[in-house]
């Protein structure tokens, strides 16, 4: 079980929710209860069963580009940033 | 019967110095630095009465340099002279008279330039008192070239401040004029400038705040074409855009010339803030190395932004900006700052440099990375 952070341009997916907690031990795991929850939200952030490129992920603040990606493991008191690019100026 | 010792230096009035001075004797000035930083005799060398004994033989080796000493009145340097024949100069004569006579007479003077004018000590005192700016720190900002691409929501309070604060030269990039929906969130215009050119509005305003700062208005849109030419005299750039395509173009070509770049977006209630210094820390590429789908990334005219945002977002980059002219603090390099405005949070996360990015990477292919670009990024695994 984690906390995961919405993105502003994601929240119209998850009912207008910024915060949510999902069950799951990896990331990839706690993306999946949040698919079943709201499975608009799966086409926006993944391609062909992938992350999308365009969506970066946060463990605690660190890139899980940078640790085992969607495997790296998830516990309580971890906090998911979903974060695609901004662009407004 | 006791012989008085005479005074084995010579002590000599103005008329007679001045003839010294010009026949090449080496001048020795023994007051303190406070006193020489208000003016001295060019060519001199300070060194103070305390510190004759202890440096003399450093500055002046050859003990047949024929010496005039001098300080304020005669006194000091009357011992300072005795010192110097003790140890073994041969030719030490002192002015025996008072710097204002040796001014009035029209003496040799030069009295250092100021750092900042009067009216400029005035202006920026609050900024001045702060020990890490100091007069040093106004006069880098004073030097400094800051360049903003885009003169709307995260340009205007960047621009107002780094105006007010003494940045001596802002460069405005923007090709767009002002309309009425700018005007809840762009601070830099007015109601009665819509329909001006967002360039020219911007100046009549940093003009009116601070006369000083030069403004330099590039009234074009940032391109590949012109990118180059644009950020290439700037000492940082601000990166205050509302699309992807040209925050793709900077950021590749402020890497390929090594331009530090304080990136901002805002979106609604929300809004990110970094520095990307080209191969001291990831850039943009390196965070997200393609551009997403319209869809995931609306602009503020398709999706709203509210009207504090980029004011709090863009002093944020303003901030980094003072940071790195200054070069005091620790910058946002490496670190993303999300800022969510409805629950009043910041929150971070760890960026880091990819070497895999196909614009500062070792492994880039673009033909567009510059060879010395390639050349310093660090050996890594490639992707």
């Amino acid at each position: 079980m984690s906390t995961i952070r919405i993105p502003p341009v994601l929240r119209e997916n998850t009912g207008g929710s910024r915060e949510l907690v999902a069950d799951g031990g990896t990331v990839s795991e706690a993306l999946d209860d949040l698919f079943a929850r709201f499975p608009a939200l799966r086409d926006r952030v993944t391609e062909g069963g992938e992350l999308s490129q365009f969506i970066n992920v946060y463990v605690n603040g660190r890139d899980v580009r940078y640790a085992q990606g969607l495997g790296t493991s998830v516990g309580e008191a971890d906090t998911i940033i979903l974060l695609p690019a901004m662009a407004g100026g | 019967m006791t012989i008085e010792q005479p005074p084995i230096f010579r002590e000599v009035g103005v008329e007679e110095a001045k003839q010294l001075r010009d026949a090449g004797y080496r001048v020795i000035d023994v007051r303190e630095p406070v006193e020489w930083d208000e003016g001295h005799l060019p060519g001199a060398t300070l060194i103070p009465l305390a510190d004759v004994a202890s440096r003399i033989e450093s500055e002046v080796p050859d003990h047949d340099t024929p010496l005039l000493v001098h300080c304020l009145s005669g006194l000091r340097s009357a011992r300072a002279s005795a010192i110097l024949n003790q140890l073994g100069y041969r030719t030490v004569v002192n002015l025996k008279a008072h710097l204002n006579d040796w001014r009035l007479a029209g003496g040799a003077w030069e009295e250092p330039t100021p750092l900042l004018s009067p009216e400029q000590r005035r202006r920026y005192s609050r900024q001045v008192l702060i020990p890490e700016v100091g007069q040093e720190g106004q006069r880098k900002l004073l030097d400094s070239k800051v360049l903003l691409i885009g003169a709307g929501g995260l340009g205007s309070p960047i621009a107002l401040y780094l105006t007010a604060s003494g940045v001596g030269t802002i460069g405005l990039v923007d090709d767009d004029v002002v309309d009425e929906s700018n005007l809840q969130r762009q601070v830099l215009h007015s109601t009665d400038r819509v329909g001006m050119k967002k360039v020219d509005s911007a100046e009549l305003t940093l003009r009116g705040l601070n006369p000083e700062t030069r403004v330099i208005k590039h009234e074009e849109r940032l391109g590949a074409d012109n990118v180059e030419r644009l950020i290439g005299d700037y000492d940082v750039i601000v990166d205050g855009t509302d699309n992807f395509d040209t925050r793709y173009v900077l950021n590749d070509a402020a890497v390929k010339l090594r331009k530090p770049v304080v990136h901002g977006s805002i979106y609604r209630w929300d809004g990110q803030v970094t520095t990307f210094i080209p191969f001291a820390g990831p850039c943009y590429r390196c965070m997200y190395p393609t551009q997403p789908p319209p869809e995931l990334a609306p602009g503020c005219d398709v999706a709203g932004v509210l009207g504090v945002l980029p004011g709090i977002v863009g002093l944020l980059q303003a901030n980094e900006v003072f940071k790195l002219l200054l070069g005091v603090g620790e910058t946002l390099a490496g670190r993303l700052l999300l800022f969510d405005a409805a629950g009043t949070t910041f929150d971070e996360v760890r960026i880091w440099r990819d070497p895999g990015c196909p614009a500062c990477g070792d492994g880039s292919t673009r033909p567009e990375a510059s060879a010395d670009a390639v050349a310093a990024a660090p050996a890594g695994p490639a992707r």
